[in-house]
């Protein structure tokens, strides 16, 4: 196992720093997405999952699927920091002849296990895998990360139904709610509210905290962890383009690559609050 | 057909604890013999075929075997994403059942008709794509399918198929089986169409024709081979599916053909790009739509 970083704080910060610099190579999209997810994938991979990032297929490991796919950047971010791949590729993000696609591929990317990109696939992925280790009473959990404008997919209720039924407490659902989704905030596109009773009516354990909160994340993450027949999922409240201020709540930023002056002060804003 | 399917996945499943059954709450009776001796392999995922195949796909990724199963498009079309992107992409062992192709639900309509499967299925890469002709060929498919590693999927008949093939010896994924040597004609079929298409020759051979006919279990990967030697030897091949004309095995026949010098005139048979919006029992539709064995027949003699 090469060393791995444990600071979530830390591990945020280089996701954000890292993706400014990888959309503005790239010309890439949803880089609001990805500031919004930062933190949730930052806990996760610093504080929370069982991994080897010498040995990706350990059987052991706990699993992760990032169902919102276009928020890439922040998966590859992470297992680069982690010490998965080299940080230098991160470079080669959209890049002709690359292995870092967009959206999450899996092919030939270490600690990738599912490809995703068009939305609503990931819950009921990540309900089979949880099947399967309840079956081989393997210890591993499942987590997948989707987006709040992602539960307009109808898939996303199939597995919520399917997951209660049956009793998947492995299986962890973390949404990042930044009401925001492509053209719209998500009240004036779908209405979601009452969010957190819909999935609580779907039989599912919830938790609802700041998103942004790495403590609250820590917390929640590690309640869901114990639970035994019920699966959770957590609402984590966040802000889209979180951590740059001109981007933050604001629409444009799902899809307009930072160039020029917008690329300089977000790399300022970013290099003037490091802890 | 379809008994003779889960005949065959139980005596796989008792060799293989990792073969596992997901259904989409279809098959009454039918699924029984895997559900009360595999109980803890067994899954109703509900009326929810997205999810089914996800699920199928996440459980594959952690090495189990996986067997979705339900009636007519509500495996294939119903999800056909989450089989490209989930399944194929992954190249996970789902293998995905499909009962009642063709015209099976004949009178129930045109909702329950799987016509475009073949083609649909045959268009995604890393999926191999099956439709036995009789319960011998379903039970060789079966076996064989679940020997190799990947996504496939499987088209039944309904029920009652008639046995054509008395023992298939050698069966191998992509290769045609011979029914009868001929080289006048050669008729071609893929899955329950089987039963006309062999009358078809039966009644062509009557008539004094010398009739060459092969079954297509396999449609991809397609047997070139067979085609192109009956293409060689007979002046007339002629596809039959109970299927949309365009893009199934008379699509893949047409396909190799193309690209090759050969001296047989290609005859496609099957549903002329249109929906059945008749109503009727599966025979009364393939008399309507020219897949029986007389229309056959007479498509034939036509182009001839």
């Amino acid at each position: 196992m090469r060393k791995k970083l444990e600071d979530s704080e830390e591990l945020a910060w280089r996701i954000r720093r890292d993706a400014i610099e990888m959309t503005y190579l790239s010309n890439g999209s949803h880089i609001a997405s990805v500031l919004s997810v930062a933190d949730i994938v930052a806990v996760l991979y610093a504080k929370i999952m069982n991994y080897d990032n010498t040995n990706p297929k350990l059987p052991t490991r706990d699993r992760i699927i990032l169902s919102k796919g276009h928020a890439g950047a922040a998966i590859y971010a992470a297992l680069a920091e982690e010490g998965f791949f080299n940080v230098e590729e991160l470079k080669t993000h959209y890049a002709d002849g690359s292995r870092l696609s967009g959206h999450v591929s899996h092919k030939g990317v270490p600690g990738i296990e599912i490809s995703t990109g068009s939305l609503g696939h990931g819950l009921s992925i990540g309900a089979g895998m949880a099947l399967v280790a309840k079956m081989d009473k393997q210890p591993y959990k499942v987590f997948v990360i989707l987006g709040d404008g992602e539960c307009d997919e109808g898939a996303v209720w199939e597995s919520a139904l399917f997951a209660n039924q049956y009793q998947l407490g492995n299986l962890i659902a973390i949404i990042d709610h930044n009401k925001m989704q492509s053209l719209d905030f998500c009240e004036n596109t779908m209405k979601l509210e009452p969010f957190e009773e819909k999935w609580k009516s779907f039989g599912w354990n919830t938790i609802r905290i700041d998103g942004h909160n790495h403590k609250e994340l820590q917390k929640a993450l590690e309640e869901a962890k114990q639970k035994k027949e019920t699966p959770t999922v957590i609402i984590a409240d966040t802000i889209k383009g979180k951590g740059i201020s001109f981007m933050e709540n604001q629409i444009v930023w799902h899809y307009r690559p930072p160039q020029g002056e917008d690329y300089t002060k977000a790399v300022e804003e970013l290099e003037a609050n490091k802890k | 057909m379809r008994n003779t399917f889960i005949k065959t996945l139980v005596e796989s499943a008792r060799k293989d604890k990792d073969i596992c059954l997901i259904i989409g709450d279809l098959g009454f009776g039918v699924v029984t013999p895997f559900m009360e001796e595999f109980p803890e392999r067994f899954f109703n995922a509900g009326i929810a075929e997205q999810n089914m195949t996800s699920v199928a796909a996440g459980m594959a990724k952690e090495g189990k075997k996986v067997v979705t199963y339900s009636i007519g498009n509500f495996t294939t079309l119903r999800c056909l994403e989450q089989i490209r992107n989930d399944c194929a992409y992954h190249e996970v062992n789902v293998k995905i059942v499909s009962v009642g192709g063709g015209l099976a639900y004949g009178a129930h309509g045109m909702t329950h008709h799987a016509t475009e499967d073949i083609a649909i299925m045959r268009a995604i890469p890393n999926v191999m794509v099956f439709a036995p002709g009789d319960p011998e060929e379903a039970k060789e498919v079966t076996k064989a399918m679940f020997a190799h590693e990947g996504t496939c999927y499987l088209r039944l008949g309904k029920g009652g198929e008639k046995r054509i093939h008395e023992e298939i010896k050698n069966f191998r994924i992509g290769k045609a089986i011979k029914i009868k040597e001929g080289n006048e004609i050669a008729i071609f079929s893929t899955g329950a169409i089987l039963d006309e298409a062999t009358g078809a020759r039966q009644r062509l051979e009557e008539m004094g024709y010398c009739v060459a006919q092969y079954s297509f279990p396999t449609i991809k990967p397609i047997d070139s081979e067979t085609i192109l030697d009956c293409a060689n030897k007979c002046n007339m091949i002629v596809s039959v599916e109970e299927h949309n004309i365009l893009g199934g095995l008379g699509g893949a026949v047409a396909e190799v053909l193309a690209e090759h010098n050969t001296k047989a005139k290609l005859v496609r048979i099957g549903m002329p790009d249109t929906f059945s919006s008749v109503v009727g029992k599966q025979s009364y539709l393939r008399e309507v739509y020219g897949l029986s064995a007389k229309k056959i027949v007479e498509k034939v003699l036509s182009k001839l």
